[in-house]
Parts: structure tokens; C-alpha cells; sequence
């Protein structure tokens, strides 16, 4: 079936505005209904008879892999509200200050009655503004939020300095320089950049380069500036490393062997796949004519042949990863060993 | 499209169509009327001389079981409503936090049982509402064939609860995992899940003695047993799948009975009442019937590429009712 109902996962710690964004989301006058999945915490100012209020249940499968949890509760509420279908036109599901958005995801990719009849549309993630800095310190589920990210948007600017809003940019883009990033006071944003993103469509996989938040005033909502700036910094942001969590961008002109970088990835994902939280190619491999396309979450991949590579194109494969403590030079040596 | 390999018989014109017009979730028969439970609100009363709806929840209808006599349903209005042949229906309970009732089940002396969120609630005969906190959500809920005791599954096991006997402990049965739906065999010798993985899990109750049942494509999602209970029928494969259960040892190290293989996964099952006979809808929105002793098949309903979501015989065994998820329904006299 074609018209899966997409879903959008909101996550961010504690206080950083996760709620405010949901009431801004359903009070603004879109004409469309959503089904939102709430944790029991949450407090929704808005009336809606589509509010589910959800434990988080997070499942191991297949006798404890840690990589291969899902979320119970969603398995169920997603059959239950299926039964509904027509009355929304998509899901929200907010998560609670301390969880980890990799079980949300997997639930669409390892469920297959979930994935039959919705969509993940993307991961957004509310930051604070003030108090982010001190959480990627000491508190490892804000920094899974931020790396796992597909849109990250910076709230309560108005509470810092220009110069502190710069730095803790710089420290997000060290985790994650693929993210959308938004500047946002009261979580207000168009809600086109958070919603219909079609973050994980494997045919969206078109442009993985970091992107770059246009050096903008704070009130200003409308971002449409991201710069591409390849691998140099722009915008006088400072190049910060963040200890443990990185992203690995390879690229290579040279088509590869399908037969040696299939196993090869899926020995990465089944060694390293508890610290890789999010991945992404384009490959082009010897003698196909077409894209290859994957993505992937922790250990689960996700792939296909997207279509012919045009003419005018350059035949290259890049793979991404965002995650903990990865031994850059090894993945690299064995990307390049994969070259046909 | 099913690749029947051998020629079929085919009753798809004795079919009585009926036009559901939403997704149907289940259907029961009251003495010899269909009702067919729709996603929502709905339950479709559709005798030969008149079909009517009545509406009961106030939104959507998560699960439903049915004796002779009535139909028990659970809704995300937090309601569980009891309707009866003449369409009269009653609220019989509510949650009090309105969370969504999505497991319900119907003892063998008419006695209910349903749950929400983690907690799982029975009436016994006298009418006391008895209680029990799961570990987790309450995922299956179903009687044992003789006395007052619910299997309830949930992460990590499943456990047996004996609602009358205050202060006992149950009886827990422990697996690593998230168990979804739940049955007791009909001779009452063993627990069988159904698993988050593409799995069923099974116990023996006597010593807990443990039984994997694997190979699936897909997670199971329906179950049957067999008259006389010499098989459990299950959905979840390109093929109808039947785990022997007539020895004491169940299904353990033995294969099951793999039967109507089709290039579609098969959706539902439902085992007739009387005879070793099976209906097996599958995602193409066929129906076949399939005979266990020599796998004969007689098609019910052709392919429409819309999956089958709920099947089920009159306790006779002379009508067979199907659904489909696109809103199509139908009848089928034999």
C-alpha cells in the first residue's frame, strides 16, 4: 500500500520544550488532524480526541540484543489506531525527556505490520537553548537525541548570548553536521521544516552533505539559507570535537564490489552496531547502472536500488555514520577495501 | 496471487457478498447471524433478510470475543460493551481512566475478563471484580477451557492467574521477550504466545517445560485450534502452519503440518468447529478452505490484493463469514 501514514518522533530532554512545539503543532490552522502519542507525563493544552497516552514500553527482541529493541506500546497503539484510519492524517509521537530515540525507530523497521501501514517521517529533536551544553556533558540520552536527529531545533534562544547560541551550534554540529538545525524561542517554527520531511524515504537520500545553519538573529524563523560548505566550517563557527560521538563521512569516485561491501557493512552494523545509532549511503557499484540507496539504525539496515544514475552525474558512493567512539581509520580502510 | 498448484474448487459464487464499508477487525456469529465488528464504532448485524449497524463505542473497537448469545467488545472510549442478538447492547464496564480496553475474553460459564494498560480485570460468576498488576501491558488475555483461571502474556512470560483464590500467587511462566497473544490448549495442558519475534513460544503447565515454535515470515497474529484441539492452526507463513498437540508432549520435537501454500502470507485462520477443517484467509485477500487429513483446498474467495482481516464459523459450522481490511465482507453457506 502507498498511502502510509508518516510519523514524526519528538524527542529532547527534560524542559527543553517538546510540549510547547506539540501544542503549537496542533493549534496552529493547518486543516490537518493528527493522531499524537504522548507519554503519560505530558501535558497537551490542546483538545483532541486522537491523544494516546502511552507507557514507554522499550522491548528487547530476539533473547536480548540490545540493538533490536522496540517500543511495545507503539505495536499496539499503532494497530489500535489504524482501526481510525481517515480520521488523522498523521502521527506524532512525543517521547519522554530520557528516552532514546533508536527504539522508536526500530519499531518501524523490525515490525512489520507497523511498517505495512505507517511511515517514519523523521526524528525531531528540541534542544535548549541554556541548558544543552551542561546535558552533553552529563547526560548520555540528550546527546543520542541530538546524533540521532533529523531536525534539531535550538529553543529558548532568547535566554543566551549570541555568542553562547554560536558555541553550542558548534557543539551539536560536532555530533551531528547532518541535521536540519532551527533557531527557535517558544518552539515557534513553520511547521513545514518539522513535519513531512521524509527523513528516512529512502528515495529522499539524495543530498547526505553536513548542512549549515545561516548565521541568523534568533527571532527569525524562516531558515531557508543552509549553506553547503563541504567539509570546511563556515559562518565563524568553531570546530569543536565531541568526545565520544562522531559522524565519519567517506566518499569515493572508484565504483564498488557489491560482493565485497555487502558483507562488509553488514559485518560493520553486526560488530559496531550497538554504537552506530544512524547511517545513510549512496553507492554506485561496478557494472549497475543504477543508485544504490541505504540507510540504517543501529544494526538494521534499510536498502534499495533507487534509480538509473543520470548522465550528468558524478558516479560516486558516500557513506555516513553518526555514532560512539568509532574507529574512524578501520571503517575507512575497509570502505576503500570494497572498491571493485 | 495464490499459486494453488492443483486444481481447486472454487464456492465463490455461493457467496453471499456484504458490503462492510470499513475495515472489518472481526466477526462472530449470534445463533446464525453474522456480525461482522468494524474498525470503528460499528457492529454490522448481517442476517440474509436484512443487514443493520449498530453503533456502540465512540471510536474505535479494539477487540472482541463472543459466545452463543452476545458479543463482548473493548473499545478506546475505555468501554466494554456487551451486545446481544437483538442488538440491544449494555455497557458492562468502563475504565475509570478511560485508557483503551484492548484485550478482552470470555470464559467457558460465560464469566469476562478484559484489560487496560497493565492491569487486568475479571468478574467472576457472583459478579466481584477481581484484579491483577501485570509487569508490563497486559498484550493476551485468555480464559483456560475449565474453571476460573486467565492466561495473561506480557514481556518476559506469561503468567497464570486463578482470580478466586485471593492471596494465592500465580503461576508465572518465564521467556525473554514480548509476548503478544495468548491461548490455552483445549485439553488445558499448555500455554502457547504468540511472540514480537516471528515466533510462538509455548509452555507446558504441568512443569513449565518450555516449546519454541519458529520459522515464520512474519509475526503471528491468529491462532485456532482445531476441533478437539489435535492442532493448533496459525497464520504468519506463505502456508497454513498446524503444531500437532494431540501427545503429551505437544509440539516438542516434532514438525508441524504445513498446508495451502501461497505466494501470499496467510492473515487469518479459523478451524472449523466440528470437522479437521481449516479457513485460511491470506494479504491477497483470498479465502480458502482446507480440508487437514489430505490438504484439499476449496476456494472461498478469489484475489483482490487486499489483505483478509477476520474469519469466522457459525457453531455449526454451516456458514463461514469473512472480512476483508478494504470493507468488503461475505458469507459462505456450505
Amino acid at each position: 500500500m502507498t498511502d502510509k501514514i508518516p510519523v514524526t518522533v519528538l524527542t529532547g530532554y527534560l524542559g527543553a520544550g517538546k510540549t510547547t512545539l506539540l501544542n503549537r503543532i496542533l493549534s496552529e490552522p493547518h486543516g490537518k488532524k493528527y493522531a499524537v502519542i504522548v507519554n503519560e507525563f505530558g501535558e497537551i493544552g490542546i483538545d483532541n480526541e486522537l491523544i494516546v497516552n502511552a507507557d514507554e514500553e522499550v522491548f528487547e527482541m530476539n533473547n536480548g540484543c540490545i540493538c533490536c529493541t522496540v517500543r511495545g506500546d507503539l505495536v499496539r497503539i499503532i494497530d489500535g489506531l489504524m482501526r481510525r484510519k481517515g480520521k488523522f492524517d498523521a502521527i506524532i509521537v512525543e517521547t519522554t525527556g530520557l528516552a532514546d530515540p533508536a527504539p522508536v525507530a526500530q519499531t518501524f523497521f523490525m515490525d512489520e505490520a507497523v511498517g505495512a501501514k505507517t511511515k517514519l517521517d523523521a526524528v525531531v529533536t528540541v534542544a535548549d537553548a541554556k541548558w544543552l551544553k551542561d546535558r552533553l556533558k552529563d547526560a548520555p540520552e540528550a546527546k543520542n537525541q541530538i546524533a540521532f536527529a533529523d531536525v534539531i531545533l535550538i529553543n529558548k534562544t532568547d535566554l543566551v548570548s549570541p555568542e553562547d547560541l554560536r558555541e553550542l551550534e558548534a557543539r551539536i554540529r560536532a555530533i551531528n553536521p547532518y541535521a536540519r538545525v532551527h533557531r527557535t524561542e517558544r518552539a515557534n517554527i513553520a511547521l513545514a521544516e518539522v513535519l513531512g520531511r521524509n527523513a528516512f524515504d529512502l528515495d529522499r537520500i539524495l543530498d547526505i552533505e553536513p548542512a549549515f545553519l545561516a548565521a541568523e538573529e534568533a527571532h527569525v524563523h524562516e531558515h531557508k539559507h543552509d549553506h553547503e560548505h563541504g567539509h570546511s566550517h563556515g559562518n565563524g563557527l568553531k570546530h569543536y570535537h565531541d568526545e565520544d560521538m562522531q559522524s565519519i563521512s567517506i566518499q569515493t569516485d572508484k565504483p564498488l564490489n557489491p560482493d565485497k561491501f555487502f558483507p562488509w557493512v553488514q559485518d560493520l552494523v553486526a560488530t559496531e552496531g550497538q554504537n552506530i545509532l544512524r547511517s545513510k549511503g549512496i553507492l554506485s557499484f561496478k557494472d549497475d547502472p543504477e543508485r544504490f540507496v541505504f540507510q540504517g539504525v543501529h544494526m538494521i539496515l534499510d536498502g534499495d536500488h533507487q534509480r538509473p544514475w543520470s548522465s550528468n552525474e558524478k558516479r560516486e558512493s558516500r557513506l555516513v555514520l553518526i555514532g560512539r567512539n568509532l574507529s574512524e581509520e578501520k571503517i575507512r580502510q575497509g570502505f576503500e577495501d570494497c572498491v571493485a | 496471487m495464490t499459486d494453488t498448484g492443483t486444481p481447486t474448487v472454487s464456492l465463490t459464487d455461493r457467496v453471499r457478498p456484504v458490503e462492510a464499508g470499513a475495515p472489518v477487525v472481526g466477526v462472530h456469529f449470534l445463533k446464525r447471524t453474522p456480525v461482522f465488528v468494524l474498525g470503528e464504532e460499528v457492529l454490522l448485524f448481517a442476517p440474509e433478510d436484512g443487514e443493520r449497524r449498530v453503533a456502540i463505542h465512540e471510536g474505535a473497537i479494539l477487540a472482541s470475543v463472543s459466545e452463543a448469545t452476545r458479543i463482548i467488545t473493548g473499545g478506546d472510549d475505555g468501554r466494554l460493551i456487551a451486545t446481544e442478538a437483538s442488538g440491544e447492547h449494555r455497557e458492562i464496564a468502563v475504565d475509570d481512566k478511560r485508557r483503551w480496553i484492548d484485550q478482552v475474553a470470555l470464559g467457558p460459564d460465560g464469566t469476562v475478563a478484559w484489560s487496560a494498560g497493565k492491569t487486568a480485570f475479571a468478574r467472576s460468576k457472583k459478579g466481584e471484580l477481581r484484579t491483577f498488576e501485570a509487569p508490563s501491558t497486559v498484550a493476551g488475555l485468555a480464559f483456560a477451557p475449565k474453571g476460573f483461571r486467565l492466561a495473561i502474556a506480557h514481556y518476559n512470560g506469561a503468567t497464570l492467574w486463578f482470580p478466586n483464590a485471593v492471596g494465592a500467587s500465580p503461576q508465572k511462566f518465564e521467556w525473554k521477550g514480548s509476548h503478544l497473544g495468548i491461548t490455552i490448549s483445549p485439553d488445558g495442558k499448555f500455554i502457547v504466545t504468540t511472540m514480537q519475534e516471528s515466533a510462538l513460544h509455548g509452555w507446558r503447565i504441568s512443569d513449565a517445560q518450555h516449546m519454541r515454535m519458529s520459522g515464520y515470515s512474519a509475526r503471528v497474529r491468529s491462532l485456532s485450534w482445531t476441533a478437539g484441539g489435535q492442532f493448533l492452526a496459525t497464520s504468519g507463513s506463505e502456508q497454513l502452519i498446524l503444531w500437532p498437540f494431540d501427545g503429551k508432549d505437544g509440539p516438542m520435537r516434532r514438525q508441524p503440518k504445513m498446508l495451502a501454500t501461497s505466494k501470499a502470507r496467510v492473515t487469518v485462520v479459523a478451524c472449523h468447529p466440528h470437522q479437521p477443517v481449516v479457513a485460511v484467509g491470506y494479504a491477497d485477500g483470498v479465502v480458502r478452505l482446507v480440508r487437514i487429513d489430505d490438504g484439499a483446498l476449496i476456494l472461498a474467495r478469489s484475489a483482490d490484493e487486499v489483505p483478509v482481516s477476520a474469519l469466522g464459523w457459525d457453531a455449526e459450522g454451516r456458514l463461514l463469514a469473512f472480512g476483508i481490511e478494504s470493507g468488503e465482507a461475505g458469507v459462505l453457506p456450505l
